[in-house]
C-alpha cells in the first residue's frame, strides 16, 4: 500500500501513468499542462526502459504514439485544447487501426488560441470522435486528485482491453490544484499480458499488417460495424456516474470535472437551507451514463446542467432523458471559474421558480 | 532446366497493382532482395506512406504499419524507440515526405533516429492523379500547373535530401534512379548500405530514388525513364549527398 502524497494534478497523472507501466511519452509544450510533460521527462529519464521525446509538434507526438502502440507497449501523450486539435488525425488513425493509447487533454478557453484558463469547451470534440470518420473515444472525466491517479490507471486498462484510444478530459484547474493522493502500486510493464496483434518482426510467424485503409467498400462497412459493436460493449460496461445526495432530491445538478467540484460546494450550501438538491457527476463522458440518468428521472423532476461552456454535455443530458424531467442550463465559458455561491444562487432561482419548495 | 529467377522470400505471392513502367515495382523488389540477402526478414518493420505505395503492405512479407500521410518518420520513431533491435524502414513518396511530412522527416533526421527512409521521387502526385509535387520541376505540366510549374507562383523544386544532409543526425544520404539497369544496380547498393547503417546503429539513412511515373507524366514507360535521365537529373543530380560512414 502506498503512502499519501501531496501533488499537483499534472504530476498525479504523470506519476500514475508511470506506475501503470507507461514507459513511452511524447509531447509538445503547451500551457496549462507543461508540468505533466516535464514530470514525464524526469521520470522516464530515470528508468532504464523509459523513452521521452519532446516532439517537434503535436502531430509528430501522436504519430510516435501510433508507432509505439503498434508494438503493444503502453504509451501516452498529453496536450491542451489547440494541441489536441492537431492530434485528431492521429486519434482517428488509432481508432481505425484499433490501437490502444492514452491521451490527456487539459482543456483551456477557446476556440482558436483562446486563453490558458480552465474551460470545458472540448466536450463535443472528445465525445463525438473529434477527428474524421465513424468512431468514438472513451472519455474519462476525473473530479479529484485521487481520481486523476485512479482514472489514469483505468485509462491504460480500458485502452488495452478495448484496443481504442482513451481520453482523460481535465482542465487547468484540475492540473494545477494540489491534493492528497494515494497511488496504486506500480506495475512492471513486463508483467502485462502479451498482445497477439503487435508488430515486432515476423520471425517464426506470418507477417502482420496494421492499417486503416480498406478500399473495398463491403470490407470497410464491416470494419465500421465491427467498431460499432465494440462501442456497444463499451457502452454497456464502462459508464460511471457519482451520485451525491440524490436519494431525496427534487433537483439534481449535472456537472463534471472542475464544474462538479464547484457544484458540490453549492449543493452543500443550499442543503443547509433545506433545499433537496443533489449532484450527478458523470465520470465517463463517453459512454455517457444515460441509462442511470433516465432511471433517476423517476424521482428527480429537475436537472440543472452546469458546464464551463455554452452547453455541450447539455445535449447528452437531453438525449438521455428522452423528454422526461425539466432541463435547465447554466454555463460559464471562456475560462471563468464560478464560485459555489454563484451556483447556489442559480440553484435557488430554479428551485423556487419551479416551486420545488412546495413539492 | 535451371531456375535463374525467383521471387524474393520477403515479397508475397501477389500481383503488383502498379501501372506499367512504374518504378515502385522495381524498388519493392530491390528492398525485398536486400532484406533476404541481409537475413533480416524476421526483424523488419516497414512503414508505407499514403499514396500509390500505401498498398506496399500487400506486397512485402514483413510486418507493416501504415502511417498517416507524411508521418512515416514519426511512426517509425515510435516503432524504433520501442524495439531498438528491429530494423525499421519507411517508404515514402515525394508528396508524402517533401510536402506534408517535411517537419517529421527533418526532425527525425536531426534526432539521429536510427531508421532507414526510402524516398521515391517521381516529380508528381501519383495516386491523386498527377498534381504538382514539391519536386515537380520548373515548366513541368501537371494537373494543377496546366501552364507548367512557375517559379514565381509555385517556388522551385525542393531539394529535401540536401536539406536533410545539413542535419547533424543524418549519416548517409544518396540519390539514385531506377531509369536503367546500371542505376537500378546502384540503387540496390545504396539501399543495402542504408539498411547496414541502421543495423550498425549509426543514425539516420535515406536513399532518394528518382522513379518513373509514366501514367501521370503522360509518357510511355520508355519515355518516362528517358525523361529522368535527360531532365529530372539536371535538377536532382545522382550522387552521394552525405556519407559520414564510409565502407560498411
Amino acid at each position: 500500500m502506498s503512502e499519501k502524497m501531496l501533488l499537483r494534478g499534472s504530476h498525479v497523472i504523470a506519476e500514475a501513468a508511470v506506475r501503470a507501466g507507461c514507459r513511452f511519452y511524447f509531447g509538445y509544450p503547451i500551457t496549462p499542462q507543461n508540468e505533466l510533460t516535464e514530470y514525464m521527462a524526469s521520470a522516464l529519464a530515470s528508468l532504464p526502459d523509459g523513452v521521452f521525446i519532446q516532439s517537434e509538434s503535436e502531430l509528430a507526438a501522436i504519430n510516435m504514439v501510433i508507432g509505439v502502440s503498434m508494438t503493444g507497449k503502453r504509451v501516452m501523450t498529453s496536450s491542451s485544447s489547440p494541441g489536441i486539435s492537431l492530434k485528431q488525425e492521429g486519434i482517428s488513425f488509432l481508432s481505425g487501426q484499433e490501437l490502444p493509447a492514452v491521451i490527456i487533454n487539459t482543456m483551456r478557453g477557446g476556440p482558436g488560441l483562446g486563453n490558458i484558463a480552465p474551460a470545458q469547451g472540448d466536450y463535443f470534440q472528445a465525445t463525438r470522435g473529434g477527428g474524421h470518420g465513424d468512431y468514438r473515444n472513451i472519455v474519462l472525466a476525473p473530479g479529484s486528485g485521487q481520481e486523476l491517479a485512479d482514472f489514469t490507471k483505468l485509462a491504460f486498462e480500458y485502452a488495452d482491453r478495448y484496443r481504442t484510444p482513451v481520453i482523460i478530459l481535465g482542465d487547468g484547474m484540475m492540473s494545477q490544484m494540489m491534493e492528497p493522493v494515494i497511488f496504486p502500486d506500480p506495475i512492471d510493464p513486463a508483467s502485462l499480458p502479451p498482445k497477439p496483434w503487435v508488430l515486432d518482426g515476423a520471425e517464426g510467424r506470418p507477417s502482420r499488417i496494421i492499417r486503416s485503409l480498406i478500399l473495398d467498400v463491403s470490407a470497410m462497412e464491416e470494419h465500421n460495424w465491427k467498431l460499432f459493436r465494440k462501442y456497444e460493449v463499451i457502452d454497456r460496461e464502462v459508464p460511471e456516474m457519482e451520485q451525491f445526495l440524490t436519494d431525496d432530491a427534487h433537483l439534481a445538478v449535472i456537472a463534471y470535472g472542475t464544474a462538479s467540484r464547484i457544484a458540490k460546494g453549492a449543493i452543500k450550501r443550499v442543503r443547509e437551507m433545506g433545499l433537496k438538491v443533489g449532484l450527478l457527476r458523470p465520470k465517463t463522458l463517453w459512454p455517457f451514463p444515460k441509462r442511470k440518468l433516465l432511471e433517476l428521472s423517476r424521482t428527480i423532476t429537475d436537472f440543472l446542467v452546469f458546464e464551463m461552456s455554452t452547453g455541450q454535455m447539455l445535449e447528452d443530458v437531453k438525449l438521455s432523458l428522452e423528454g422526461r424531467g425539466r432541463i435547465h442550463f447554466y454555463g460559464r465559458p471562456g475560462g471563468i471559474i464560478s464560485t459555489p455561491d454563484e451556483i447556489a444562487k442559480v440553484i435557488n432561482n430554479v428551485y423556487f421558480k419551479k416551486g420545488l419548495n412546495r413539492v | 532446366m535451371k531456375k535463374v529467377f525467383n521471387r524474393p522470400r520477403s515479397l508475397k505471392d501477389a500481383v503488383f497493382h502498379y501501372c506499367p513502367g512504374c518504378g515502385h515495382s522495381i524498388v519493392h523488389r530491390l528492398i525485398a532482395e536486400i532484406i533476404d540477402e541481409l537475413s533480416i526478414r524476421g526483424k523488419v518493420i516497414g512503414v508505407p506512406p499514403a499514396g500509390c505505395a500505401v498498398l506496399a503492405y500487400n506486397y512485402f512479407d514483413v510486418d507493416m504499419g501504415e502511417a498517416p500521410h507524411g508521418r512515416g518518420a514519426a511512426v517509425a520513431t515510435g516503432l524504433k524507440r520501442s524495439l531498438p533491435d528491429r530494423i525499421v524502414f519507411t517508404y515514402q513518396g515525394d508528396g508524402d515526405i517533401a510536402a506534408i511530412g517535411t517537419a517529421e522527416t527533418i526532425h527525425a533526421a536531426n534526432r539521429a533516429e536510427n531508421i532507414t527512409v526510402v524516398f521515391i521521387n517521381n516529380g508528381v502526385y501519383g495516386m491523386t492523379g498527377g498534381q504538382m509535387a514539391p519536386t515537380t520541376i520548373l515548366g513541368q505540366i501537371s494537373s494543377t500547373t496546366p501552364g507548367g510549374r512557375n517559379k514565381d507562383r509555385d517556388g522551385v523544386p525542393i531539394d529535401l535530401s540536401e536539406m536533410l544532409a545539413i542535419t547533424n543526425g543524418s549519416v548517409y544520404i544518396e540519390r539514385t534512379a531506377v531509369d536503367n539497369p546500371k542505376n537500378i544496380v546502384r540503387t540496390k547498393k545504396a539501399i543495402t548500405k542504408a539498411f547496414k547503417v541502421q543495423m550498425a546503429g549509426l543514425g539516420f539513412s535515406l536513399v532518394e530514388v528518382l522513379s518513373p511515373c509514366p501514367t501521370n507524366l503522360k509518357m510511355s514507360p520508355v519515355q518516362a525513364s528517358e525523361w529522368i535521365g535527360s531532365t529530372m537529373t539536371t535538377y536532382f543530380p545522382l550522387k552521394i549527398i552525405k556519407d559520414t560512414v564510409g565502407k560498411l
